[in-house]
């Protein structure tokens, strides 16, 4: 089975460490809050400008002076801190965040993210996308692995306006964990029921299969 | 005695905006926003303003009042469209929009304040807001030249501030506010509450009045919401 939205966070959780700085992005990338593994300890960064933001406020206690970067209401957990919009962007550009989660219209097996523009449709813009993708050192990809129509959305080349350059480093799409490598897409884990062949059927830029590849375990 | 930066209100702090100049809003969407100033601007009806704001405001509040007033002759934002007027103006072509990187965005008004004629960057290189824009090398990185904001006047929120200019901001309605309070010729901030110099303490002031040229309460803030999102208690 393909993983669903909340399996791809789940998935992604997994990645943090104790003592991660961590942005999420909007849609997928924000259910990973929900998956915090027990006895880790991580910050949430939202560009507009805190660290230690927490869940949704209860009814009746939402604050207008308090949002995330999708202009939500939010709460702050105990250790908060608010800043600027430009000591926000010092912190992403300056790499003091340990990883950023991000979700992706296209992604190509060099690492190149599209997920601001499409052609044609009424363009939003890049918000700090653009600033987390250029800077970050560690950038996860949440995605679906192909669109509505079964074409794949992990590339050789993206086709959409970029976000970003050679700046992915691994994607968690329904169907398989992948690293970004010189030599394109490299298969970490397969989607529990996934084949292989799956994978590779579902993807279009280059694909590198060595070895035994693990089921994911959530 | 301190220097009083106090004017009667958001009419007299708008005085000396005229036709085609190029102003900022603070605010990150909704949150932080200057809405008297923007009531004065519209009551004004200042007319091809270039505005730098994170965002475009909403149908009927924030900068979508000066949009459907058609004020506005360009925007330069990271993230617009919120609203339907600001659609039908763009994609009539009456509207100039200029999408930019929020943090390029953040910096330029930073930058503006602090006497930086421009940086470099690494966001939107390999984008297309890398076109026509120098690219240098650093650490095997490479970077965009950009330039500091050049604006008349910037329009700014605070929670608190004092006769002399200095200000508290509360929570993340802080974002745009600062930077761009440094970077604006004539600033003029509204504060939720203003009280007498001495009472602020200076080791907790978020901006100081230096940058600030003229500032006063606003009553009634609205401070709408723009995505209402609870959890329930049970």
């Amino acid at each position: 089975m393909a993983l669903d939205k909340n399996g791809i966070a789940q998935r992604i959780a997994q990645e943090l460490r104790d003592g991660y700085y961590v942005n999420l992005g909007i849609g997928i990338p924000t259910l990973v809050a929900n998956y915090i593994p027990d006895g880790i300890d991580v910050e949430f960064q939202s560009e507009n400008g805190m660290l230690g933001m927490g869940p949704f406020p209860f009814e009746g206690e939402e604050d207008p002076d308090l949002i995330n970067a999708g202009k939500q209401t939010i709460t702050a957990v105990p250790g908060a801190v608010y800043f600027d919009s430009s000591t926000s962007f010092a912190m992403i550009r300056g790499q003091h965040v340990d990883l950023t989660v991000l979700g992706a219209m296209e992604v190509s097996d060099q690492g190149d993210i599209a997920n601001w523009k499409i052609p044609g449709r009424m363009v939003k813009g890049m918000g700090g996308a653009m600033d987390l993708v250029a800077s970050a050192k560690n950038i996860i990809v949440a995605m679906m692995h192909t669109n509505k129509a079964g074409e794949s959305k992990l590339l050789r080349q993206c086709t959409l306006p970029l976000t970003g350059v050679r700046c992915v480093t691994r994607v968690v799409s329904n169907l398989a964990v992948l690293d970004i490598t010189e030599r394109g897409f490299k298969l970490i884990e397969c989607a529990p029921g996934i084949s292989v062949d799956d994978v590779k059927n579902a993807t279009e830029g280059r694909l590198i299969v060595e070895g035994d590849i693990p089921e994911m375990k959530l | 005695m301190a220097i009083n930066k106090v004017v009667s209100g958001a009419e007299e702090a708008i005085q000396g905006i005229s036709d085609g100049m190029t102003v900022m809003f603070g605010g990150f969407g909704l949150c932080g926003i200057p809405e008297h100033a923007i009531a004065a601007v519209r009551k004004r009806g200042t007319k091809d303003l270039t505005c730098v704001s994170n965002n475009a405001g909403v149908d009927g509040f924030g900068l979508g009042v000066l949009l459907e007033n058609k004020q506005v002759k360009k925007m330069i934002s990271s993230y617009v469209g919120e609203n339907d007027e600001f659609e039908r103006q763009m994609l009539s072509g009456e509207l100039d929009v200029e999408l930019i990187p929020q943090g390029t965005l953040a910096e330029r008004c930073r930058a503006a304040g602090a006497g930086i004629p421009a940086f470099f960057t690494p966001a939107g290189y390999g984008t297309e807001v890398a076109i026509g824009k120098e690219v240098r090398w650093f650490d095997g990185k490479p970077h965009l030249l950009e330039h500091a904001f050049d604006a008349s006047f910037a329009f700014v929120k605070a929670m608190k501030g004092d006769t002399a200019g200095n200000l508290i901001f509360n929570a993340t309605a802080r974002n745009f506010n600062h930077a761009m309070a440094m970077a604006g010729k004539v600033t003029v901030v509204e504060v939720e509450e203003l009280v007498p110099v001495g009472e602020l303490d200076p080791n907790e002031i978020h901006t100081p009045g230096i940058f600030i040229q003229r500032i006063f309460q606003g009553d009634n803030f609205e401070k709408r919401i723009e995505q209402r999102t609870v959890r329930s208690k049970a």
